[in-house]
């Protein structure tokens, strides 16, 4: 476990960058890691990552299929928003670990 | 020169040549796989491994109850092959698999497929195989790019981060 300081915040973070602890996380913290990404975040993105951070917090696992039936983007629409990575990368963003699923 | 210099894969070609549900499911997992890390990914369909995207083949894939040493019965004790021959073994065998993955939530062979175009993945189909089954463009899934010889699918993975894997 690292140390590090994301927009303003000192977090602790994986070896990949991905939050330890969700509850660390705020929209600034998101921008920041968005930006290293290279990804602007918009309110579609806001969207996917609160729902991400729900079922995160629900115990629930995550999939890109799970999401596409989650009715707030299609599976299509979630390459677009975060493209090469879109559960790695939205979960990276959401401050929510990185996921196990392969699907 | 750096020997520790990571090279990702840029670009995975994959070729499905078998019909049976492990062998689709395989090519369609590290397919989406590949698609979600960001991998350009094109998959070619060949032989029996067409069932896999022929429109009324795809969703009643069966797995052998035959010739399958690795077959259990539920709980694990070993799977009699005399009994995998029994009619109605395999299709009720084969349907149950599927269950048992739904539940994983490994979506069905047409909603897998259409995973992996979402991404921006590639599905193709062979052209001496569609030929020899006698099939033609709408006997096949929707999400299908093209029919290509086997020449023409080589020269899609060019490359030399490109890797081929035959399952």
């Amino acid at each position: 476990m690292a140390e590090k300081t994301i927009a303003g915040v000192q977090v602790n973070v994986s070896e990949d960058g991905y939050l330890e602890d969700m509850s660390q996380w705020n929209e600034d913290i998101a921008k920041e890691i968005a930006n290293e990404i290279g990804i602007e975040l918009t309110d579609k993105h806001f969207e996917v990552l609160n729902y991400l951070r729900e079922k995160t917090a629900a115990e629930e696992a995550l999939s890109i299929r799970s999401v596409g039936k989650s009715g707030i983007v299609t599976v299509k629409d979630l390459y677009k928003l975060f493209p090469k990575g879109p559960l790695k990368f939205s979960s990276k963003i959401a401050g929510i670990p990185k996921p196990t699923s392969c699907i | 020169m750096d020997s520790n210099e990571k090279k990702p894969l840029e670009k995975v070609c994959m070729i499905c040549a078998k019909g049976s549900l492990e062998d689709v499911y395989a090519t369609l997992v590290m397919a989406n796989g590949a698609v979600m890390e960001g991998i350009e990914t094109k998959v070619f369909f060949t032989f029996f491994g067409l069932d896999g995207i022929t429109k009324d083949k795809m969703l009643s894939l069966h797995t052998a109850t035959t010739g399958n040493p690795a077959m259990r019965m539920p709980g694990g004790l070993p799977f009699p092959t005399m009994l995998g021959g029994l009619p109605g073994v395999e299709a009720g065998v084969s349907k149950m698999m599927r269950k048992q993955m739904e539940e994983l939530d490994m979506p069905p062979v047409d909603e897998f497929l259409e995973l992996i175009t979402a991404g921006g993945g590639e599905i193709y189909a062979c052209k001496l195989a569609v030929d020899m089954f006698k099939l033609t463009k709408e006997d096949l899934t929707d999400e299908l790019s093209d029919i290509l010889t086997i020449g023409e699918f080589y020269e899609m993975c060019d490359g030399d981060r490109t890797q081929i894997i035959f399952t």
